[in-house]
Parts: structure tokens; sequence; C-alpha cells
């Protein structure tokens, strides 16, 4: 497939602006979507709309269809069952779930909560909080200097009084992954449950729970070319079956009286209030975009284009890069201009239409530990070409001289 | 959105001057600012003598705007009283706001004017108030102490 063609299904990516397009470089934060997204929430909002699981005319079926349809596309997507997928606002979300309700009912003061530095706030503040709530400790593993979690750090840290192993699947900043496979075996050793943070690893590779082997997982539709506001969390079955309720609300009980309650059975418990149908539907979009283009190609181009910045940016003596370069890394590169601050140079390359992140990337402590405050990041998706890359370098080179500052 | 309107020489040697740019011995004041969204952070220190601020410096860690803002913040509002200094904390907000527009209170903002364009660029006006908001902040204490 040419670049030309995979650019085509992004309208965002073909829109010119004084007569040049945008090169975007911030998949890690948001993905663009493809035309057949758009089109399909568009679709249900022309064609289905009602709200699901609450009438019984025509429409509201079909909008409980359109809606339960992404539910069983996202299980065939990840090898679960459809009633192990709970709908969320987002990754976020899915794992403040986790935190709020099986975390609540299962940490005890003393417990340890074991987390990487390379998390993501967002799979750090729900433990963070937690345990401070819980009079709990939350420990964490770090990189030896080749960016490595060694085995010997797991096994000191991941302790028998571990309840808790949680860990991102791969780095939203460095781009690296965990050893998932020694964390998921330690954790069943010492009887913790796993939550792994796969949102920035399920844009560009196929994510498998069996194979995985973790209790939960949680990731984000923005990420993957879907809509904004839809997050995933599933779990394995009897954990999500004894866990209690998170949000509480609209459709998501058996029988309410005054001064009780039940609940429905998955998922429907952790679905408090109307859910967003419209976005359900643009996910389903997205998840036929990937299978249709194929983790394979989606791997071998962004590999392509990886390798190709690395190198190309290696070149460039006013830029700094971060992060190993002997192992394989995924969608991101963290890099600065020399002696120029990141938001700065990211104004500069905007003037280009160059879209680089700035700042600390929601990864305070990472960036702390990397002794930077704050950095710009490249990340790249399938729709990326080497010629993104050149124009990147191209105003790479004019942020010096722009901010006053001479060669180096 | 042009480039040169923003990096004027007037902002790129003031991100780089040293000359506020230190850890006073015995400052009376000494107020931490952050910018969350993007990690800018200055330490402004203010030495007082009354109300009339007779010394002030800041160290800090952010973009040649937020940088540039507080030296040049620096530079108006030493030997200012703390009122001069909060009028025109007040001018420059209103400045990037867009709310101030004479030309005589522009005026009074010197330097500080190279920061009006920074209006047209929503993402980047906390780093140009952070200085100023900080010195907010600073007075705010000291008046509370008053």
């Amino acid at each position: 497939m040419t670049d030309e063609k995979i650019r085509s299904y992004f309208p965002q990516l073909m829109s010119e602006r004084g007569g040049i397009r945008p090169v975007y470089l911030d998949s890690a934060a948001t993905s663009q979507r493809p035309e057949e997204v758009i089109d399909a929430i568009s679709s249900f909002y022309r064609n289905n709309n009602a709200n699901p699981h609450r009438g019984t005319y025509t429409e509201a079926e079909d909008a409980t269809a359109v809606y339960e349809k992404a539910r069983t596309d996202t299980a065939s997507f990840i090898g679960a069952d459809a009633c192990d997928i709970i709908f969320t606002r987002n990754a976020s979300e899915s794992i403040n779930l986790v935190a709020y309700t099986w975390g609540m009912e299962n940490l005890r003061e003393g417990d340890r909560v074991v987390i990487t530095i390379m998390e993501h706030h967002s799979n750090l503040l729900p433990w963070q909080r937690l345990c401070r709530a819980k009079g709990a400790e939350l420990v964490y593993l770090y990189m030896n200097e080749d960016f490595e979690i060694t085995d010997r750090e797991i096994d000191e840290k991941v302790t028998s009084n571990t309840k808790i192993l949680a860990f991102t699947h791969v780095s939203n900043v460095l781009g690296i992954m965990s050893p998932v496979k020694k964390l998921t075996e330690k954790a069943r050793e010492v009887g913790a449950v796993t939550v792994v943070d796969c949102a920035q690893s399920i844009p560009h590779m196929k994510v498998d729970v069996k194979e995985m082997g973790a209790d939960f997982i949680a990731f984000s539709a923005h990420k993957m070319f879907g809509p904004f506001g839809l997050g995933v969390l599933w779990g394995r079955n009897e954990l999500l079956e004894e866990m209690p309720p998170f949000l509480s609300g609209g459709e998501m009980i058996e029988y309410v009286r005054e001064q009780d309650a039940t609940w429905a059975p998955l998922p429907a418990k952790y679905e408090a209030g109307t859910q967003d149908p419209a976005a359900a539907a643009g996910f389903s979009a997205a998840l036929s975009f990937i299978q249709r283009i194929g983790y394979d190609e989606i791997g071998k181009r962004e590999k392509a284009v990886y390798d190709y910045a690395v190198e190309r940016l290696k070149d460039l003596s006013c830029v700094e890069l971060y992060g190993p370069f002997d192992i394989e890394r995924y969608g991101a590169i963290p890099f600065n201009v020399k002696d120029v601050h990141p938001h700065d140079t990211a104004t500069v390359l905007s003037a280009d239409r160059v879209c680089v992140r700035a700042g600390h990337h929601c990864a305070q402590p990472l960036l702390k530990r990397m002794g930077l405050n704050s950095c710009c990041r490249a990340s790249f998706s399938v729709y990326n070409s080497k010629e993104d890359v050149d124009r990147l370098c191209e105003s790479l080179l004019k942020v010096r001289s722009q901010l006053g500052l001479g060669d180096v | 959105m042009e480039l040169d309107e923003i990096y004027t020489q007037v902002i790129t040697e003031n991100s780089r001057s040293k000359e506020h740019r230190y850890q006073m011995q015995a400052p009376s004041v000494v107020k931490e600012g952050v910018n969350p969204s993007c990690g800018d952070e200055i330490t402004l220190q203010l030495e007082l003598d009354g109300n009339v601020i007779k010394d002030a410096a800041f160290i800090g860690d952010g973009c040649a705007i937020s940088q540039a803002s507080a030296n040049i913040m620096i530079d108006l509002i030493k030997g200012k009283t703390t009122e001069e200094a909060k009028r025109l904390s007040g001018i420059f907000t209103g400045m990037i706001k867009g709310d101030v527009t004479g030309e005589d209170e522009l005026d009074e903002l010197e330097d500080a004017q190279a920061f009006q364009g920074i209006s047209h660029m929503p993402s980047r006006v906390k780093c140009a108030v952070l200085g100023w908001h900080t010195l907010d902040e600073a007075l705010k204490g000291v008046s509370e102490q008053q």
C-alpha cells in the first residue's frame, strides 16, 4: 500500500492550509480518524439515534444492537468474552474503576502496590490515591541505565504482600515495552492482580488477553483511530463478578428498593447512565479498519518510519535524543533541540504545520528520573511516512536560529 | 501565525538574560509559580522595604516566553511600590486578554508590550502570564501579613 493511499483514508491529513498538508506526529496523544469512522458516528445519529437498552421501538433496538455490536467486536479483537468488556470514557476511567472497586475492597494497610516508573499519570495517580487512602505502600520498578526493568528489580520489589501490579504495556514517552511475561508470572507467584495499560500498545500491535495473562487490561478508542470518549476495560470474569459497582445510576441495577439495591449482571453492572452508542459505532468501524490494514502492515510501516526517524534525528547536531536505540521501540521518540525549551520548539515546528507534543507527557516522575522537566515527543502511526520525518528534520533545523541561537 | 512576531529579539534576548536570574541572599518574600500544563516554573524573590520592592530576582525553568516575561517583569517592578506593581500586573494581564488596548496604558509596560501578540496563541498565554501571576500571589501574601 502506498503512503498516499493510507494517508488518503484520513481527511484531516489531506487538509491543506496555506498550500501545505499537516505532518501529524502526535498520535500517542490521539490518532487521526479515517473517513469510515467519522461516517459510522454520523450514520448512527442519522439513522439509529435512540437511547440503547431503553425503548422497545425499532430505533431503540437498533441503537442497542449498534452499541452491543461494538462490545462483541472489541471482545473478538482482543480474544475475550463480550460480557467481560466494560465500556468506560477512557483508559484513565478504566483504571480508576479497578482502583476504586477491586482496590478499595481488597487492599489493606501494609500491603503493597507496585507500578513502573514509566507510567502515564493515569496508571499512577489512581494507585497513589488508593495507597494513601488505605495506608498501603506504592513501590516503583525502576529501569537500569539500559532502560530495562531487570528480573532482579522485579523479584526484589514484587514481594509477597504485593496485592496489585500495574504497568504500562508500552511507554507513552519512551516507546519501550515492559517485560510483560516476567511481570505477570511474578504477580501470579505472589498472588497479586495485574492491571495492564495498553493505551499505547494496541494502536501498534495485537493484544490478546489470554496470551498476555493479565487480570485487567485498559485502553482508549481514540488512540486507535476510534472516537473520543470511549474506553475499554477488560477484566477476568471472576474478578468482575465479585467486585462491587464503580459508578451507580441508570441501567446498572437489577432491583432498587428504598434502602438497598441489587446489581445487573455483567457488563451492565459497570455501565451506569446513558452510554455513547455513536462512539461505539465509530469504534466498531475503527476496529474493522485495523483488521483490514492488518497489524503486520501497521507494524512494518511504523518500524520503517521509526527507524528512519532515529537515523535522521541522530544526524542532527542540534537535536538530543532520549532513550535506548538497541531495543525495539514503538510509536514515540522523545527529544529536545539543544538549549531550547520544548514548547518553543513545538511552536516553531507548528509554523511549518509539523505537529509534535511538548511537555511532561503526563509522566512527570519518569521525566524527573530522566533528569528532564519536559521534552518534545514525535509519535508515529500507520499514516506517517519518511517524507513526514524529512519535514520534521527540515523544521527542526530552523529552531535555534528562530530563538536567536547559533549553530551547534 | 508569524514566528517573528512571537520570537522577537526582545523576547529571545530576555529569555537568556542572567540579569535578574539568581538566588537572592535574604528575600522578604519567596513565591513559586508553576504552569502545570507544560511544567514551566519560576521562583520569584522580592526584597521589600515597607511597601517598596527594593530588589527582585527569579530562578526558573521554562520556555522562552515564560522566562523572558519574568525577566522583563522584574525590570519593571524594581523600585516600584507593591500597589504600582499590582497595577502593572493588571495592565499586563489585560493586554494579554485583549481587554487593555489604550496606548498610554500599554506604554507603561515598556518592553513587556512585546508579549501582546501572545494573545492570539491561547496555548502560550499561561507562559506569558506565569511571572505576573506569581507576583500577584506573592503580593497577596504580603498584603495579608500587613
